[in-house]
């Protein structure tokens, strides 16, 4: 799992078949200290995640779709599937 | 998922047989500001997009997931069609 920033939302009328009214969010990923590192992704929120949050994300297919309730066949790899209330980096 | 930018078609008539019938289209990856970032790649559509469309992607096994047919050897397709993208301050 990864930790990230919710920095927007995307907005789409046509997309496959699976996606409709789900919401997608733009992620920036962040290290403990809460500083960017790497190129955002887009996942697909199961927690009503929204703009500020910090948020764990899965980017695996397997673990994504048990998280999002989908059959074996459904298009998802990154989900968002907490919202982060404190993170203590103690070493 | 990824943002993209559709900049062009592959035409390719000798393929597997489980790619018949579907659309390649070349994708530039994107960033959240909708600038270039790394190299293109060519993606599978099943949602129409057209050229100069920003999209979304996805890729690795998760994406042959959009054929029917699921045993393909796809690892990148379209999943979406942006039509806006709101960043919050």
């Amino acid at each position: 799992m990864l930790l990230g920033k919710v920095i927007g939302n995307v907005v789409s009328t046509i997309k496959v078949v699976g996606y409709e009214s789900r919401k997608i969010l733009i992620v920036q990923p962040v290290d403990p200290s809460g500083n960017a590192v790497g190129k955002s992704f887009l996942a697909v929120d199961t927690v009503q995640a929204g703009v500020g949050d910090t948020v764990i994300t899965i980017d695996e297919g397997g673990s994504a779709r048990v998280a999002i309730k989908e059959p074996k066949t459904f298009t998802v790899k990154c989900v968002i599937v907490g919202i982060v209330d404190n993170v203590s980096k103690e070493i | 998922m990824k943002l993209g930018k559709v900049i062009g078609r592959v035409v390719s008539t000798v393929k597997v047989e489980s790619f018949e019938g579907l659309k390649l289209l070349l994708v530039q990856p994107l960033d959240e500001k909708l600038e270039i970032y790394g190299d293109p790649i060519v993606a599978v559509d099943t949602i129409q997009s057209n050229i100069g469309q920003i999209i979304y992607y996805e890729v690795s096994k998760e994406a042959s997931m959009v054929i029917e047919y699921v045993k393909n050897p796809c690892d990148a397709a379209i999943v979406g069609i942006v039509d806006e993208i709101n960043l919050g301050e």
